[in-house]
């Protein structure tokens, strides 16, 4: 089918497109912007590296076709930092060192962020279970949880 | 994914006309949908979304009655108080649905129309005694939703016919849901129970159980049900019940597990559904 206009707020810059129907928010993301932040992993909705913050949601961006996220606000992995300087979970994620890969790194911090955003006093047990959607397959999740629970600590503290 | 034409109508008529049309097929959250599209088992030559239609989606309370729009994410189902007071099975099957980031795009109406056996909001609206209101273009009607399923996808839905709203008549003092299942989180359920009862004065008044993924459709266990009313909620009971659910199940044998194992979880996991309901209902 004929490509639809969309207006996509990414990162607080504004893009107007030509986006096929079929295309995922994912794939926009990717390969029509250029943002490759975001991994795209099983394209099933069960790993969780696509993870995108849109109007303050976190949600799996294989699974959304861009053309329904016109007039939204989108943020990825590379609008955390501002004014260069690193979101608490980023700078969380070095320090504990919670990546070795990284394939799964960006969409562990978006998830991290939109739940600490959410409510920053969960228990590691209830961030544990909050990141069930979330799939590493190097790290062994001890020092990603020990991320997000120091980056809570931070944001609690400063808040 | 195939090409497919997309629209985005503003109201149901529109909406339901065009679903009426050949090859169509609408779009709530998208987590049935895209997967489906993706995987070729879902190619429409068209797709409706249902995102602009306006009250659609939300929670509202109506005296007792609380009303769940069809485009409501499960993840506000999840974290309503209203719902995780007066139907709390149906809130804790929302929040076993998938991940967080699977929970803020999948709807309710998504979640019962794919009539999916296993879906995990099935149990806690069938023990909610839900009414799901229909519209298309040709007017509207309300089918129970013990009523709604008619076998592994399927339903009474007709050609342009969409669901608006779930509308839970009555609160039940005490309701829990037990999604039996190998993973903690992003499992599909091999049994969903759920159960729903009154206590007045140390009797049961009102009891239901709703069992998914034991059946081809999600079912009410009325035997048991009907050996509840009336009587005190003891644990010899309770097993009887959870005998007589077992026997209204006709599960299937599968790479996850056999029927006869599914019929002895059913019997287990009915009565410790019924026990936490009845602390609840107690207490
Ligand atoms: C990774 C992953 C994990 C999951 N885990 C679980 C789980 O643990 N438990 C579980 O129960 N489910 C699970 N699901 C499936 C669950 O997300 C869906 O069933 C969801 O609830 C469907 O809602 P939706 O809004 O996304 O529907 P969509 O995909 O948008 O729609 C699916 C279909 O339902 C029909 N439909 C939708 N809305 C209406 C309406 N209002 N009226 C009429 N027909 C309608 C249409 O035919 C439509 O094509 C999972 C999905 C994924 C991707
Ligand atoms: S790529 Fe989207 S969840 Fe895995
Ligand atoms: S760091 Fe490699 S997948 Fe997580």
């Amino acid at each position: 089918m004929a490509k639809l206009p969309v207006s996509l707020t990414i990162n607080g810059d504004e893009h107007d497109l030509l986006i096929e129907p079929r295309k995922t928010l994912l794939a926009v993301l990717r390969d029509t912007i250029g943002l490759t932040g975001t991994k795209e992993g099983c394209s099933t909705g069960d790993c969780g590296a696509c993870t995108v913050i849109v109007d303050g949601k976190a949600v799996t961006s294989c699974m959304v076709l861009g053309v329904t996220a016109s007039g939204k606000e989108i943020t990825t992995i590379e609008g955390l930092a501002s004014d260069g300087e690193l979101h608490p979970v980023q700078q969380a994620f070095i320090e504990t060192g919670g990546y070795q890969c990284g394939f799964c790194t960006p969409g562990f911090i978006m998830a991290s962020k939109a739940l600490i955003d959410e409510n920053p006093d969960r228990t590691e047990e209830e961030f544990r279970y909050a990141l069930g959607g979330n799939i590493c397959r190097c790290t062994g999740y001890t020092k990603i949880l020990e991320a997000i629970l120091q980056a809570a600590e931070e944001v609690r503290s400063t808040s | 994914m195939k090409s497919f034409e997309f629209y985005e109508p503003t109201t149901l008529a529109e909406a339901s006309r065009l679903f009426a049309e050949e090859h169509a097929q609408l779009l709530a959250g998208g987590t049935d949908l895209v997967i489906g599209m993706k995987a070729l088992t879902e190619t429409p030559q068209s797709v409706i979304s249902l995102q602009k239609i306006p009250g659609l989606a939300g929670i509202t309370t109506d005296g007792d009655s609380i009303n769940i729009g069809a485009m409501t994410k499960v993840r506000e189902v999840e974290l309503s108080a209203d719902i995780l007071q007066h139907h709390t099975a149906l809130a804790e099957g929302a929040s076993e649905i998938g991940s967080i980031q699977i929970r803020n795009l999948a709807t309710v109406g998504g979640n019962i129309a794919h009539a999916s056996p296993a879906a995990d909001t099935v149990a806690g609206l069938l023990v909610a005694d839900a009414q799901v209101d229909i519209a298309s273009a040709n007017g509207e009607r309300t089918v129970p939703i013990n009523e709604l399923f008619t076998g592994p996808g399927q339903t009474v839905l007709r050609s342009g016919e969409i669901i608006t709203r779930f509308r839970l008549p009555s609160p039940a003092s005490g309701s829990h849901y037990i999604k039996h299942k190998i993973r903690e989180v992003m499992d599909l359920a091999f049994i969903g129970v759920a159960a729903a009862i009154n206590i007045d004065n140390g009797t049961i008044t009102d009891a239901r159980i709703g069992l998914a993924a034991v059946a081809p459709t999600p079912i009410r266990a009325t035997e048991a049900e009907d050996l509840l009313k009336g009587n005190a909620p003891t644990p010899e009971l309770l097993e009887q019940a959870g005998e007589a659910a077992a026997a209204a199940s006709s599960p299937i044998s599968d790479l996850r597990c056999s029927a006869e194992h599914r019929r002895e979880m059913v019997d287990v996991l009915t009565r410790r559904t019924l026990e936490q309901a009845a602390e609840r209902a107690n207490g």
